[in-house]
């Protein structure tokens, strides 16, 4: 009798590859880009997993969801069950699965990444969202209604924080109100993110998910305008949390930003994806793209501001960032959607002023070349001017991505709410609890610009350490 | 008409059963209790907003969006009542989404509703102010006029307009104010010329300790220029496009003594001496083109509208 020695199973380096739309048709529209993978392709990507038992991938993900395990169940035909362990830890996964940057999280500590081919983790966690998104009808019928427990929390901010929070405290029996200042829930998710790399729909699919376990959405409620912290929790309110992000946009402050054409990527996009300019005139908002455009920064908003230029009909978008390519912060993948879409990148290039025509209209941007000279606090290489290198760009349209800070509209508006010099919110790192007793905040409004699944884990903490101050008992 | 609160009025019987349950969402929108059609394509709008009554003060602002495919303008508050939960705005149909807005009836909802927003008025014991509203100023000023009375201010009011049949507001306005001159571009009604022209004089003939005025940008400019040798501090209330109105976008700003300051916070109102108004003008002017294509589009909207409701 023989049998075969057992033998490791042959490495599968065929990491499946993402169905995208053509470049140079989904340059003519905002539909999503990146496709999804079918079942078969779901499977086959789900198959590679080694199933390790370290599972350094978990150590990866920011909230810990257990990885191997949805994806065993993925490959099992269990999708259902895939579902409610990712649910578990991320109650967000068909946003997470579409804007999370895998490759320096959890894919990037997958065993088979030292190979080169990292599991898709990120694919298949949208595979598993968007099979349950397609019957909402499913994951309704699994709700059973929590024991109401007759306590209150305002959450602030319908972003990815304020949703995780309440859509965990709502599971728990709490009667939660979301406050949004906008007209539509979702915060960054739907005026910051555009539709072709995260449909609205899906942001709205989440919202109604969150409203369905019995959440209550305020929206045009501006918290420290309407209404006041200490108004909500004199009058209505156990507790608060504040998720309001960091909506405020940088500027250069450079002679000539304030002519017209030049845009803030926080105007530009939210004009664009929230005001839904790309639909002009049927709505009503307007945006300007001239034929040459340039966009200021080099990370994830610059992609996305540079990206949409090129949708709404521009000749040439030039993205200018003052380091080289290596320490661009943006995606490696949105920097190379871009560039798919005919972005041009000049690197090594920094603005010193811009220049009008009589109309108070930009028509150039004097830069100057830059060298990279000794790491400076965050690590990179810190960009030095050269001498005498100056030039001129010709523009119609400049948009400034160089990044947002936390809205001070609450903090000056609440007694006893300590802020830092970079006007985030001081709060505990484990629990999100501020100085303020019975507030609690998390997301970009306590760390700065930082990514949709931190702000959840943070959401997460916050939740547990908000019902157990409402108990007095340990959530999960 | 049965008026019903759409949001912010915390009740003491709300939905669900639950006992002492505030309702604070809303999915209806705000209601339009009253309209009124003051001069033509100047109309009044009285709204059910409970929680936006309750915090407005002089010189703020709302955020409105008419529906689904709306802009967000900002509108500078006509009044408002604690009492009866509601707000007033004044708006002159200017461009689609005013023409929009215009075709909004009694007892109809808008979507969005957003406020108070910006910094009041400062209001103290000055002495003697005038208040110089222009055209649809006279709205957003009046509440600014009745805040300094209430403060011990001896008001004198300027109220300009092109012509007689566009004056609105007068009897109101005066009613705050101890002296009142009314001017018009074409002598049809008041005093015929600009509101510059008795401000200036004014300033010669008596002591003005601070000057307010309301109005389309040029008008507020050209007063800004004419109390500037005076040396009489001037507020102004500033009107650029804005977005979100919460400090988020960066749209509404303004050079103030050659600074970036955002209309939406850190305004509307700023000293006019400091403001840099050839920029404020030209970045009025950011989508002339937009605009007329919008205006063709919404007539268009607003004559089906018209049909509809007139069962045509």
């Amino acid at each position: 009798m023989t049998t075969n020695p057992t033998k490791t199973p042959k490495l599968n380096l065929n990491r499946v590859d993402m169905p995208r739309q053509n470049a140079l048709l989904r340059v003519l529209n905002f539909n999503e880009v990146a496709l999804g993978y079918t079942e078969e392709q779901a499977l086959s990507e789900a198959s590679r997993c080694l199933q390790c038992p370290k599972k350094p991938c978990v150590e990866g993900c920011p909230v810990g969801v257990d990885i191997p395990e949805f994806i065993a169940q993925l490959k099992d035909g269990n999708p259902d069950e895939a579902v409610r362990i990712l649910k578990q830890k991320n109650s967000l996964p068909a946003i997470c699965g579409r804007v999370c940057p895998q490759e320096s999280q959890c894919e990037e500590k997958c065993t088979l990444a030292k190979k080169g081919a990292p599991v898709a983790i990120g694919r298949l966690e949208r595979y598993v969202a968007d099979w349950e998104l397609a019957d909402i009808a499913k994951r309704r019928a699994k709700l059973v209604a929590p024991e109401p427990t007759g306590k209150s929390v305002a959450i602030v901010g319908s972003g990815p924080a304020g949703l995780t929070v309440a859509a965990d405290l709502v599971k728990l029996g709490h009667r939660v109100v979301i406050f949004e200042a906008l007209h539509v829930a979702g915060g960054v998710l739907v005026y910051g993110i555009p539709e072709f790399r995260l449909p609205k729909a899906i942001v709205q699919a989440e919202v109604d998910y969150v409203k369905s376990l019995g959440a209550e959405l305020a929206l045009d409620w501006v918290v420290g305008k309407t209404i006041g912290v200490d108004e909500l929790l004199k009058d209505s309110f156990d507790a608060i949390f504040l998720g309001t992000g960091a909506g405020l946009p940088m500027f250069l402050n450079i002679p000539g930003e304030n002519l017209i054409g030049i845009y803030s990527a926080n105007e530009f996009l939210t004009r664009v994806n929230l005001m839904k300019a790309y639909l002009f005139p049927q709505y009503l908002t307007p945006v300007n793209i001239g034929d040459r455009v340039v966009v200021i920064g080099g990370g994830n908003v610059a992609m996305d501001s540079a990206r949409c230029a090129m949708r709404l009909g521009a000749r040439e978008v030039r993205v200018v960032y003052r380091r080289s390519r290596v320490e661009l912060p943006a995606r490696l993948e949105e920097v190379e959607n871009a560039e798919k879409e005919g972005v041009i990148f000049q690197f090594l290039t920094n603005p010193t002023r811009f220049i009008g025509n009589d109309e108070g209209m930009v028509t150039g941007m004097e830069c100057v070349e830059m060298e990279l000279g000794e790491p400076d606090a965050s690590g990179r290489a810190r960009p030095v001017p050269k001498p005498n290198s100056e030039f001129i760009i010709d523009v119609d349209t400049v948009i400034v991505a160089l990044g947002t800070t936390p809205n001070p509209l609450i903090p000056s508006t609440t007694e006893g709410l300590e802020t830092t010099s970079r006007g985030t919110v001081v709060a505990e790192k484990e629990s999100g609890l501020t100085t303020k007793p019975a507030v609690w905040a998390g997301g970009d409004l306590t760390t700065g610009s930082a990514t949709v699944i931190s702000a959840m884990g943070a959401g997460r903490r916050a939740a547990n350490a908000i019902h157990a101050y409402l108990t007095g008992e340990k959530a999960n | 008409m049965e008026v019903v609160a759409k949001e912010g009025q915390p009740r003491q019987s709300g939905d669900s059963g639950t006992p002492g349950k505030e309702k604070f969402a809303s999915e209806e929108g705000f209601l339009v209790i009253e309209r009124q059609d003051l001069v033509p394509r100047i109309h009044l709008f009285r709204i059910a907003a409970p929680a936006i009554a309750r915090k407005a003060k002089a010189g703020q602002f709302v955020i409105i969006r008419l529906d689904e495919v709306g802009e967000r303008i900002p509108l500078t508050l006509a009044d408002w009542s604690k009492d009866n939960e509601d707000i007033t705005i004044v708006f002159m149909e200017v461009g689609a989404s005013t023409m929009m807005l215009a075709t909004v009836d009694e007892g109809e909802y808008i979507k969005d509703v957003v406020g108070p927003l910006g910094v009041p008025s400062e209001v103290e014991n000055y002495g003697h102010v005038v208040c110089v509203a222009g055209g649809v100023g006279v709205a957003p000023i009046t509440p600014i006029a009745r805040a300094l009375k209430e403060a011990g201010n001896k008001v004198t009011s300027i109220l300009g307009a092109r012509n007689q049949d566009l004056m609105f507001w007068e009897k109101h306005l005066r009613s705050f104010s101890e002296r009142m001159i009314v001017t018009t571009d074409d002598g049809s009604y008041g005093r015929k010329g600009l509101v510059t022209e008795p401000l200036a004089e004014l300033l010669q003939n008596e002591k003005v300790d601070r000057v307010v005025a309301i109005g389309p940008a040029i008008m507020m400019k050209f007063c800004a220029k004419c109390t500037e040798p005076f040396g009489v501090k001037t507020i102004v209330s500033l009107n650029p496009i804005m977005v979100d109105g919460t400090g988020m976008c960066g749209c509404c700003r303004v050079s103030i003594g050659g600074e970036t300051r955002f209309t939406c916070v850190d305004g509307p109102e700023f000293d006019a001496h400091q403001v840099d108004w050839d920029e404020l003008l030209a970045r009025q002017r950011t989508y002339p083109e937009k605009e007329h294509h919008a205006f063709k589009d919404c007539k268009w909207r607003a004559f089906q509208k018209t049909l509809v409701a007139s069962g045509g």
